[in-house]
Order: structure tokens, then C-alpha cells, then sequence
């Protein structure tokens, strides 16, 4: 079954803003799925829609078998989302705000009570329960979102951006956590800007531009299109001029760095075998970018010459 | 498919959490929600009442006081209840946590119920401290219990509603506010809180009678005192009337989303 099924959505908006130009997507139950895009492609628009809190212009959202018009509370009830802004009430204390939004699921307060304590203490939010949740630092706010989206055990799980502004220990491990909330059953669907993420993450990926679905297909098989890898070089000595290498595409950064792009073939040996032959030698590499971003960069970019070219002629 | 027996239950919880939440929070908070009614009431009372009301004299052959009292009471149920409704539904807006009920499987009417019982419970209570208060001043006798029980609840919910429908339209805080200050106060004072309409020239009288206040505080005013201005079945028809009205309005505009979806 589908965890989520979208056939020919479409919105516009009051100001004539055609933010989605008739999607079809279906993301299969238990997924991990990556929805990517530029701002203003069209991400929060498609999210918003599926989680009620824009209005679709028209087409068709299904969740987990239940059309959102015709069954709108058995579909709702399928779905966690944690959105992109903060908001709960900040003048609420956390364990409250966990209470209370189980409640709005019809899970009686007793239940609900247990089912928080659960969800705050995965979370590690159970010592905060007490507090006002305004007094709480911008992680915890996220990961407080994340229990309240959790709380009445939902089948589809939608994240937008969920790790923006929360530092690198905490993203660890929220991916983490979000790995192995994917483990037990629930279908996620996550919104970044951190293409690396997605990487790490997702099983499956789409990619919105323009309000249309661009690339809809495995991880995998996606990165396997991006042969070459990019690397940034650490010099031990200084140099001049750009070594040139066949079959390697080299910059400077500056007198210090090197960014090398290095196809399959070659391999990274080969590359430090040709540049000690030059008298360089490498004293630290490291990813200079993901395959991901380099493939969401050349798309971004094609779809930009597209639409420059269309608006020229 | 569709999971057998939630609807009814799920909701009636719904409508729990958000009432309790609603209540929670103008216990919480007192101070501002309580504590101010029954000073400035007591200040009527003990001014208009006590004081002046010795030199005024009787109305319907009852003390001034006593006649007065009842009407101060249901003007805080009036304002309490407004505020109450139209302050936490327009906050719930600002800081985007309505959108934690927009994506929860609740119901308009669970929604409409929760917030809408909130400000009926907070005019009531609020009401009730007001008559307390005035138990320091007078020996107030209930006349017809029900009556008075039946015309607080009617137009606590009413004005509730009505602060609901304000706070859907509201886009600023200085929304909020001008229907209370700028409607409400001059409708309840012109509404027969602090006299009859027997004392007013017949022009004036004829005007009031289109005051639907006029209605709500002469009924309320029989459940103690026993005397009316109005015909009661006119002010429980008017009042029902309008209560059907606003309803209908307010589930309609949640229904469509209107302030709070694109």
C-alpha cells in the first residue's frame, strides 16, 4: 500500500502564484524518501497540502489508503508532521503540549500521559517535561516537535527541515533516531536542505523545481549517475600554478588547497601518485561535496538554462 | 477501512482537551482573568450602589442596589466571555498553534465546542464573583433559579461566539479590540445595566428596545429580582436566535479555513 499517493495537485495561490503544477507521487508504506528542491519549488506547499493546513486547488492526496476529502480523519490520523517553524505554545510546558496533542488524536489522558513519558524520554526531553517550553534552546525545540508528531504513533511521518539551525552532535543523533523510528514501520518523508542528509537517510528521492516533480527515483541508482567525486586537497608546500593531470579536473583554491574532481577509474591513489610526480604532496583530503549536492547543483542549474532559454525565446 | 467508533469518541476527547486546556488556562493566569472583574465590580457596587444608590431610591419598588446588581453581574459574564474566546483563539493564531488542531483529526464542531465552552466557563465563574462580591453589600434572593442559570449560560455563549468569529477575522492585536471597546461596552451600558428603560424619553426607549443587551440583562435581572423591562420569551427567542446565527457563521468560517489557511 501507499503511504502517500498524489495524483495531478495542483495550487495556486490567491496571488495567482502557481506553487504546484499538477504532481503525482506515491511513496510506498515503510520508505524513507527525501523530497528536495530549491526555495520556493513548491516543498512546503505539497507538505502543507498533505497535512491540511493549506487547501489544494485541485487533484487527489491519499494517505495510507484513506483520500484526504473523502475521509479526512482517517487520513489525518495517519499523519506526524513536524514542521519547518516552531509551533507549539511557548508558554506551555513541554509535557503538556505532548498531552495535549495526543488528546486532539481522541487518545484518553491517561493513555496519553503514558504515551508522552515515552516520547519525551526517546527524545531525551523527559528531564524538561517541567519547563515552559519557550524557555527551551532551538534543539530541544525541534526535538520536542518531533514527540508531539510521534505521540499518537503515526504510519506517515513528514519532516520539513527538521535539523535547520541545530548543531552538527544533535543532527547526528536525531538521523539517528529518525533511522530507527523508520526501522519500526513508519514511512518517512523528510524535507532539507542539507543534501547530505538526505544522503545518509533516504532510501528514495524526489525532486521538486518549479512546482513539478523532476527526479523520482532510488538513491542509489541516482548516485551511481554521478561518477566523479570532489575532494579538497591540503597542501604540505605551496604552489604557484594549477598542476595539470590528465584525466583529472584540478583548481586552486589557493596556494594551499586543491579541488580535485576524480573519476572512477583514476581512484584517489592515482591522483596522489601523479601529484607527487609533480613534487606536491598531500598533507589532508577531505569530501569536498556530496555526490548528492553535485547532482541537485547540475540539475538546478539545467533547470535554470531551461527556463532562461524559455523566457528568451 | 475507516477505523469503527473513533469518530464519536475521538471527538468528545477532542472537545475534552481543548476545554480543559481553555480552562487551565484562565485559572493560570488569574490575576489578569479573575481578580480584575471583581474589584472594579465591587467599585460599582460600592459607588452607584452603596453610595449613590442611597440618594437614586428604588426602581420597581426595588433598591437600587439590588436592581443593579445583576446587571453588573451579566456585563463581566458579556466581557469575560468575549475576551476570554477572542484573546486565546487570536494568540492560538499568532504563534501558528492552531495549526496543531488543523492537522489533529478534530472536528469543527469539537473545535467551536472547546473554545466556546472556555469562554462560557470564564463568564460564569467570573459572574459568580461578581455576585459573591455583592453579597458584601447586599442580601441578594434568587427569584427564578432557572432563568438565571439559563440566561447567564445563553449569553455567555453567545458573546463567546462572537468573540470567536472576531478573532478569525483579527489580523493584528488591535483587531481584537476595537469590537470590544468600540461595540460591546456602549451596547452594555446603554443596555439597562445601571436603569430602566422606563426612565429614558420614548424616542430613547425605542432606540434601547433595538439593543439586544436590553433583552439578555432584563431576563437575567428577572431570575433575581423578578422584574423585567422585556417580554422573557422575546429575550429567550432573540437570544436563541442569535446564538443559531453565530454558530452557524463560526463553524462556516472554520469549515472554509478562513484566517487561518491559504
Amino acid at each position: 500500500m501507499s503511504a502517500l499517493l498524489l495524483r495531478d495537485l495542483r495550487k495556486t495561490y490567491g496571488n495567482r502564484l502557481e506553487a504546484l503544477k499538477g504532481v503525482d507521487l506515491e511513496i510506498p508504506e515503510g520508505e524513507f524518501f527525501a523530497l528536495l528542491g530549491p526555495n520556493g519549488a513548491g516543498k512546503s506547499t505539497l507538505i502543507s497540502i498533505v497535512s491540511s493546513l493549506v487547501n489544494k486547488t485541485s487533484g487527489r492526496v491519499e494517505v495510507c489508503g484513506y483520500d484526504l476529502d473523502r475521509d479526512r480523519e482517517a487520513a489525518k490520523r495517519c499523519i506526524g508532521l513536524v514542521p519547518q517553524e516552531v509551533n507549539f505554545n511557548q508558554f506551555e510546558k513541554v509535557a503538556n503540549i505532548v498531552i495535549n496533542q495526543a488528546g486532539y488524536y481522541g487518545i484518553p489522558r491517561r493513555e496519553a500521559i503514558v504515551r508522552a513519558e515515552r516520547c519525551l524520554r526517546q527524545v531525551d526531553l523527559w528531564d524538561k517535561r517541567n519547563v515552559v517550553s519557550r524557555q527551551l534552546s532551538g534543539g530541544m525545540k525541534r526535538r520536542l516537535m518531533i514527540a508531539r508528531a510521534l505521540v499518537h504513533d503515526p504510519r506517515l511521518l513528514i519532516l520539513d527541515e527538521p535539523t535547520a539551525g541545530v548543531d552538527i552532535e544533535i543532527r547526528h543523533s536525531m538521523w539517528e533516531f529518525l533511522r530507527s523510528v523508520n526501522r519500526r514501520g513508519t514511512t518517512v518523508i523528510l524535507t532539507t536542505h542539507y543534501l547530505e542528509e538526505a544522503e545518509n537517510l533516504c532510501r528514495h528521492i524526489a525532486i521538486i523545481d518549479h512546482g513539478r516533480i523532476v527526479v523520482n527515483r532510488r538513491m542509489q541508482e541516482l548516485l551511481a549517475e554521478v561518477q566523479t567525486q570532489r575532494y579538497t586537497l591540503e597542501l604540505k608546500y605551496p604552489i604557484s600554478q594549477v598542476p595539470v593531470i590528465e584525466g583529472y579536473a584540478v583548481e586552486r583554491e589557493d596556494a594551499y588547497t586543491l579541488i580535485a574532481e576524480v573519476p572512477p577509474e583514476g581512484g584517489v591513489h592515482g591522483l596522489f601518485t601523479r601529484l607527487a610526480a609533480q613534487g606536491i604532496e598531500v598533507q589532508g583530503i577531505r569530501n569536498g561535496s556530496s555526490r548528492l549536492e553535485q547532482y541537485f547543483m547540475r540539475l538546478i542549474a539545467e533547470s535554470g538554462d531551461r527556463d532562461g532559454a524559455g523566457a528568451a525565446a | 477501512m475507516r477505523k469503527r467508533g473513533w469518530s464519536g469518541t475521538g471527538q468528545w476527547i477532542a472537545l475534552q482537551t481543548i476545554l480543559f486546556k481553555e480552562i487551565g488556562r484562565f485559572f493560570r493566569i488569574w490575576p489578569q482573568t479573575i481578580l480584575p472583574a471583581a474589584v472594579t465590580n465591587a467599585l460599582y457596587l460600592l459607588i452607584f450602589g452603596a453610595l449613590m444608590g442611597q440618594r437614586i431610591g428604588p426602581i420597581h419598588g426595588i433598591a437600587y442596589l439590588d436592581y443593579i446588581v445583576p446587571g453588573i453581574a451579566l456585563m463581566s459574564v458579556i466581557t469575560n466571555a468575549y475576551s476570554n474566546v477572542v484573546s486565546s483563539f487570536y494568540s492560538t493564531k499568532f504563534q501558528r498553534h492552531i495549526e496543531e488542531l488543523i492537522t489533529a483529526p478534530v472536528s469543527e464542531w469539537a473545535v467551536l465546542a472547546g473554545y466556546v465552552g472556555g469562554g462560557v466557563v470564564r463568564g460564569l465563574v467570573v459572574g459568580a464573583v461578581v455576585v459573591a462580591t455583592a453579597g458584601f453589600f447586599t442580601q441578594l434572593q434568587v427569584a427564578h433559579a432557572g432563568v438565571l442559570l439559563a440566561m447567564g449560560t445563553l449569553t455567555a455563549a453567545l458573546f463567546a461566539l462572537a468573540g470567536f468569529i472576531n478573532a478569525v477575522y483579527a489580523n493584528s492585536f488591535d483587531d481584537i479590540s476595537i469590537v470590544p471597546n468600540f461595540v460591546l461596552t456602549p451596547l452594555v451600558y446603554l443596555g439597562g445595566v445601571f436603569y430602566s428603560i422606563e426612565l429614558l424619553p420614548s424616542w430613547w426607549r425605542t432606540v434601547s428596545m433595538g439593543n439586544p443587551i436590553l433583552y439578555m440583562v432584563n431576563a437575567f435581572r428577572y431570575g433575581f429580582v423578578g422584574v423585567s423591562d422585556v417580554r422573557l420569551d422575546v429575550a429567550f427567542a432573540l437570544i436563541g436566535g442569535l446564538i443559531v446565527l453565530l454558530l452557524t457563521w463560526a463553524y462556516v468560517l472554520l469549515r472554509r479555513g478562513t484566517g487561518i489557511k491559504s
